[in-house]
């Protein structure tokens, strides 16, 4: 009786000893720079997310190729916030605090932004965040480098108003806050165009979605009336495959009701049967299928990295690419990795997409991004129908809420506040 | 003499040169295919629109089978061989080389070409000897039609032989005829349209009951517009019960893959009284096998998929077994012991899979049997997949029903479900019996795993999704009445689709999830309880 | 006393002990030494540390309902994710003016919904004192007329581990809804103060974790002395023979009835604690997976011995996140591996390997046979 006992009290103070000293143990090796990695690996998110780490573990991996930055080493620290969003709060703060990181590359969904935002802002680091997001916020700490809703969204309507001759709309999407802001944008922008409230139909589901036969039947219903219709789709990850295989059967195809897409790209089609798909649209602001150079070295970099010429490249990877090279960029420039030195020298700095044209960090954190219309082939690959002739800004706040409208987010002096009120000039909602 | 002559010489000259000509305009479309840009083209196609050459090059690239044979910069049509492509020059039709896939490259279309394609395959099909081929290109014709079109179609009504093609056309007239100037064709022609179950002529009689701005009707003829008036009544009456029937199949639908994803369990939780947290992962299982099934046979899916079925019930019922053998059976009698260690399984499973086929979603074709729908009318259509899957589903159940109530190992599953002891006395293995039922109900949930890849995505979540949901229903059809899980599992996806129109799909799950809730209250036992002292606790 | 008891009240002791001691010691460490002194702990585990134990709390109340009452709760969760909005209410009111669109008024997800006034529900929840009764109260008032309606009708075993799963998938879609009023599946987050302290304040955060040690500690001792009253006695014989107890003229149905609440205004509390040091609260706490977890935690420590509950929520936490960390691309397998080794080799969890083997009291009768 008298053996376990002991075994058992070592197990609960070893337990106890150990957490207690690995929180507070703050030795660390000072000649590599590291940059944390904050992707989901495990649960419903890691279908998206683990691409963006194999995309980061890359970036570094060339980067120490090159010599490295400052002349150390990067070193990348992988952490699993598994699809759980208090996890990833928990996990920003154990790659600040106890790693030491640099700079953090991570999140997907909005909600584990939200998450990771007051403890970036409280520890003062830097998160880069490669997603098309709803906008809306403006954080000292964080870097947008995925598309704002006016450089996705509202240039997709622009083009099936003008192209499609595009009458009536159904905003169809996942109910959360992305979707819900740039419907919201969409509906105002809509109407300021002089559509009229009977030819919107919107419609909301669940994450993960999977029995759309009623909503299609619906979509058909209210695209039957004559006028040319269309979809613009803010529907989420899992929830598309089901989606799209039920517009196929129900006869709904391209030519007659074309979907448009935020958030279906090379990945996602990679794993659906592309075939009710064809012809069906998607706004980016980057194509795996875009032939310039500097793309199709990417995609070879890439392929020669995953070790499997079948894997493709997207839009998010891309923003963390410039994302990645930016901040590169601006510690060179700063000398070092001070957040508030980098925080300085980053805006303004530009890098080549590589779509072509220049993205530059404008002083709100946002970057100006081309945006491109595709139709989505058999192969998975996208066919650009339409793009813009030059970079768009992203804005952070958008002109088409009302609420939203007076405020600003400028990160120079003497600004200096992600949420500025031109009318008031008042800085608010700040944590500091 | 001498002008007759020259007439002849001036004549055949012309001869001549007309198809030189046209040969010209012909090769200098397609080089505009297969340099331009989407513009361009387009061009190209009116340009060949009225030329019966260009018929197959259309399908061609319609089905995705027109290419660039690069290294000779010319027009190819290929069809796929093994060892990469079969070349058809297109203008010629004459067989070329068989190439490697990379010297060729594929000629893009959006969706402008496509209907600008189709629109023209459609007219230069209105003369196709097949009959068929004419219905379907006047329906296309139809579909969009203008002046032009409507010319044609008159023009062809002349000399159309087949009735059905004549009905459509005529259809087509008389819809047009709605907008005639004289009030006799018009009143005629609604008469006649009135029992037609058509989008257009719906649309069409909606309009004349249409109000401007002002309150007042569009359409000043007030016979007419009763008449449309009644006739629209009419046709939204019978929408009502197309819309019923609808709700009714998408229902049944939704219940049949609840009820597939839950007979299974029904066996394991049911009879076995095994919490089984691991059966949404042998879903998935049944689901990867169906892709590895097609990535084995990639000409022939639908082979594939028939195929996928025996082997998912294989690999889930071994996998089954083995968790049985390896686990489960050391915890009989612990039920939440169980759900513990196959909670665990779950984890292992998800992430094996995950490391094998990486975390991204497979793409699972759906063969073409199984896509599209069955267009009754205008109005109604039901899909095939969800058609398929609804009686697959059936068909599962009376085997296993079949099987349960028929075979020896039914019986013997039946008696250790209710009294362990006494059918160990009889003489029934019950160690043996325990692992064929948990692999029989792994094995269904592999088959449910084959049905969900038509529908959804099949990655490593696939399982999470149903796993509550069909504990949910297992628990309201009542525990070990397997009909009972077919009654629930049906009218759970009925009650849920007659109340998302009204309250939207989260609403409606959730009041169908507060429904089990007082269900249970009143019913504590489920829908169909088990009868006899087997049943108290 | 014999043996087996002596042992299980030491490890009880040691639990205890321990927990006083992180309790007093990090605060005191934290306000003696300097800020880069070995012996301050950082607000990365002063955070961890206080997570921990708010999931310690929530096992404890598990514990209760399954252990002690028999009851499979499979729906926890959703009782410490009530607690935890009714906690994020009064850090959504705390903001004020301080908001994304600086509206005193109304939440930022409700100007964003373009709501005009607060709807009912969140009057009151500016004052502290009434939040924290909401902490208790909301969960107390859907447990006790779950359980009620769920105990008076004789909903038993499975069935009632199902509908209590159903309840929390219930709840998670009905928050998940923006048109609730609860922001969705965002929830509520971007908190700043609390009582006036600004939340992200170490000294702040160190009085979270003294907080949650003594609730913890006190929750300890009082279910402790709850199970060893008449009424804890009671309650286990009606997991143990419900009918028996029946028969002998108890009103069983009440006596599970008022452990089924107390665990729920425990969990509540558990939640309550909870938010402030993560700083978010969202819909998927109410998933089910969440809820089957806290099972998974109890299991593992060692269902019916409470320290055995506590012992479990920690050491599965710690393990992910030290596995989420050390191996992210392999440690569900570990996980699962570990799941199923406990359950095959000990089946009395952690706290079990130290008693005498003997039969454990039924988990829950399921569907015909009396285990």
């Amino acid at each position: 009786m008298k053996k376990p006992r002991n075994v058992f009290h070592k197990l609960t103070f070893g337990a106890v000893l150990s957490l207690a000293l690995t929180s507070t143990a703050t030795v660390r090796a000072e000649d590599t720079i590291k940059v944390g990695v904050l992707h989901s690996l495990s649960g419903t998110m890691a279908i998206s997310e683990t691409t963006l780490k194999d995309t980061m573990l890359m970036l570094i991996d060339a980067q120490n190729k090159k010599g490295g930055l400052l002349g150390k080493k990067l070193e990348a620290v992988v952490v699993d916030p598994a699809s759980n969003w208090p996890l990833f709060a928990e996990k920003a703060r154990e790659l600040l605090t106890k790693d030491k990181v640099a700079a953090i590359f991570g999140c997907w969904t909005s909600v584990s932004r939200k998450s990771v935002l007051p403890v970036v802002e409280e520890l003062n680091g830097i998160l880069f965040y490669p997603v098309q997001y709803e906008g809306e916020e403006s954080s000292r700490n964080v870097f947008y480098t995925g598309a704002a809703p006016n450089q996705q969204a509202i240039p997709a309507v622009d083009y099936l108003m003008n192209d499609l001759k595009v009458q009536r709309w159904v905003l169809a999407g996942t109910d959360y806050v992305y979707p819900r802001t740039t419907n919201k944008i969409l509906e105002a922008y809509l109407k300021s165009k002089g559509v009229k409230d009977k030819d919107i139909m919107t419609n909301y589901t669940p994450f993960g979605h999977s029995d759309w036969q009623s909503i299609v039947a619906d979509i058909k219903k209210f695209g039957s009336a004559g006028k040319k219709t269309a979809v613009v789709s803010t529907v989420n990850g899992d929830a598309n495959v089901p989606f799209y295989k039920e517009l196929g059967n129900q006869g709904v195809s391209a030519e007659n009701i074309p979907v448009v897409a935020f958030s279906v790209g090379e990945e996602e089609l990679s794993g659906m049967d592309t075939k009710p798909l064809v012809g069906h649209l998607a706004a980016w602001n980057y194509f795996m299928s875009v032939d310039t150079t500097k793309n199709a070295a990417f995609i070879e970099q890439w392929h020669n990295f995953i070790k499997n010429p079948k894997r493709v490249t997207n839009d998010p990877m891309e923003a963390h690419y410039i994302g990645f090279n930016m901040w590169v960029k601006a510690v060179e420039k700063a000398g070092s990795t001070n957040t508030d030195a980098v925080q300085k020298a980053i805006i303004g700095l530009e890098f080549p997409n590589l779509t072509g044209g220049v993205a530059k960090m404008l002083p709100n954190h946002h970057i100006s991004k081309p945006v491109l219309i595709g139709e989505i082939q058999e192969d998975g690959q996208f066919v650009t129908v339409w793009q813009t002739n030059k970079v768009i800004d992203g804005e952070a706040w958008s002109d088409y809420l009302p609420e939203s409208k007076p405020i600003i987010a400028d990160w120079t002096p003497p600004i200096n506040c992600g949420n500025f009120n031109t009318l008031t000039k008042k800085c608010s909602g700040q944590n500091y | 003499m001498v002008i007759t002559w020259v007439l002849r010489v001036l004549l055949l000259m012309y001869a001549i040169s007309v198809p030189a000509q046209t040969q010209d305009a012909f090769s200098q479309a397609l080089e505009q295919i297969r340099t331009g840009s989407m513009g361009e083209r387009e061009q190209a196609i009116e340009t060949l629109a009225s030329d019966s050459r260009a018929l197959p090059i259309f399908d061609a690239w319609l089905n995705g089978n027109l290419f660039e044979f690069k290294a000779e910069s010319r027009l190819v049509i290929v069809t796929e061989s093994p060892m990469g492509y079969h070349l058809t020059d297109a203008s010629s039709g004459l067989a070329l080389t068989e190439v490697d896939r990379n010297a060729v490259g594929k000629i893009n279309l959006t969706n402008r070409l496509r209907s600008s394609l189709r629109k023209a395959i459609a007219r230069l099909q209105l003369d196709a000897v097949d009959a068929d081929t004419r219905l379907a290109a006047v329906n296309t014709i139809a579909k969009d039609i203008d002046d032009t079109g409507l010319a044609l179609l008159r023009t062809h009504l002349i000399d159309e032989s087949n009735l059905a093609v004549r009905v459509a056309i005529e259809h087509i007239v008389l819809l047009n005829d709605i907008d005639s100037s004289d009030k006799a064709t018009r009143i005629a022609a609604i008469n006649a349209l009135k029992d037609h179950d058509n989008r257009n002529v719906a649309n069409r009689l909606r309009a004349l009951t249409e109000k401007n701005a002002d309150g007042n009707y569009l359409e000043t003829d007030g016979d007419v517009r009763n008449l449309a008036i009644a006739a629209l009544t009419r046709i939204n009456n019978r929408l009502q019960v197309y819309a019923a029937i609808e709700t009714v199949f998408f229902g049944l639908s939704l219940g049949a893959v609840l009820v597939l994803a839950l007979i299974g369990l029904a066996i394991t939780f049911g009879v076995m009284g095994v919490i089984n947290m691991a059966h949404g992962e042998l879903m998935m299982l049944g689901a990867y096998t169906t892709f590895v099934m097609q990535q084995l046979l990639p000409d022939s899916l639908g082979w594939a998929l028939i195929l996928s079925i025996p082997m998912a019930f294989i690999v889930a019922a071994l996998v089954g077994i083995g968790i049985e053998r390896g686990i489960i059976r050391f915890l009989y009698g612990r039920p939440l012991e169980t759900l513990l260690a196959t909670f665990g399984v779950s984890l292992f499973l998800q992430q094996a899979v995950r490391s094998i086929f990486s975390p991204l979603n497979r793409s699972v074709a759906t063969p073409t049997w199984m896509s599209g729908s069955w267009q009754i009318n205008d109005f109604l259509s039901l899909t095939w997949n969800r058609f398929y899957i609804l009686i697959f589903c059936l068909l599962v159940f009376t085997a296993l029903l079949q099987l349960l109530k028929r075979t020896r190992l039914g019986l013997e599953v039946r008696a250790v479900a209710q009294n362990r002891g006494m059918a160990r006395a009889m003489g029934i293995p019950g160690s043996r019996v325990d692992a064929m039922t948990f692999g029989l109900g792994s094995g269904i949930a592999g088959v449910a795993g084959v049905a969900l890849s038509q529908i959804t995505n099949v990655g490593p979540n696939l399982g999470q999704a149903y796993i509550v949901d069909s504990f949910m229903v297992v628990v309201f059809g009542g525990v070990g009445n397997l009909f009972g899980t077919l009654v629930a599992g049906f009218s759970l996806g009925i009650a849920n689709k007659v109340l998302e129109p009204y309250v939207g799909a989260v609403l409606a799950k959730i009041l169908v999830l507060v429904f089990i809730i007082l269900f249970i209250q009143k019913k504590p036992r489920g829908l169909f309880p088990q009868k006899g002292r087997a049943a108290d606790g | 006393m014999n043996l087996q008891n002596l042992i299980q009240d030491k490890t009880y002791a040691i639990t205890l002990a321990v927990l006083v001691v992180i309790t007093f010691l990090i605060p005191i460490c934290n306000w003696i030494f300097p800020e880069n002194s070995p012996l301050h702990f950082s607000a990365y585990s002063v955070s961890l540390i206080g997570k921990y134990m708010c999931f310690a709390l929530l096992g404890l109340s598990l514990d209760m309902v399954w252990g002690y009452a028999g009851i499979l709760m499979l729906g926890q969760g959703a009782f410490f994710a009530l607690g935890g909005y009714a906690m994020g209410m009064y850090l959504m009111r705390q903001i004020g003016s301080r908001g994304m669109y600086g509206n005193a008024e109304l939440p930022d997800f409700m100007v964003f919904l373009n709501w005009t006034e607060l709807p009912w529900y969140w009057y009151g929840f500016d004052n502290f004192g009434f939040a924290m009764l909401m902490v208790f109260l909301a969960p107390g008032l859907l447990a006790f007329v779950f359980g009620w309606l769920a105990f008076r009708s004789r909903v038993t075993g499975v069935y009632l581990s199902i509908i209590t799963q159903a309840l929390t998938y219930a709840l998670s879609l009905a928050f998940f809804r923006n048109e609730m009023g609860f922001g969705g599946n965002n929830g509520l987050t971007d908190f700043k103060d609390i009582l006036g302290f600004s939340i992200q304040s170490d000294g702040v955060r160190t009085a979270l974790l003294f907080c949650t040690g003594l609730s913890l500690a006190g929750a300890l001792l009082l279910c402790r002395w709850i199970v060893n009253s008449k009424l804890g006695r009671v309650v286990t014989a009606i997991r143990d023979q419900e009918s028996r107890v029946r028969f002998l003229g108890y009103r069983v149905e009440l006596f599970k009835l008022w452990v089924f609440v107390f665990a729920a205004m425990l969990a509540g509390l558990a939640g309550a604690l909870y938010v402030p040091q993560v700083g978010i609260i969202n819909p998927s706490e109410f998933s089910p997976l969440n809820s089957l977890e806290i099972v998974i935690w109890v299991a593992v420590g060692g269902r019916c011995t409470l320290h055995g509950a506590i012992i479990g929520a920690v050491l599965v936490n710690y393990a992910k996140t030290v596995l989420t960390g050390l191996m992210p691309d392999a440690w569900l397998f570990c996980l699962g591996g570990a799941f199923i080794l406990v359950t095959l080799l000990m089946p009395g969890g952690i706290v079990g390997l130290l008693r005498r083997p003997r039969k454990l009291p039924p988990a829950v009768n399921i569907i015909g046979e009396s285990a």
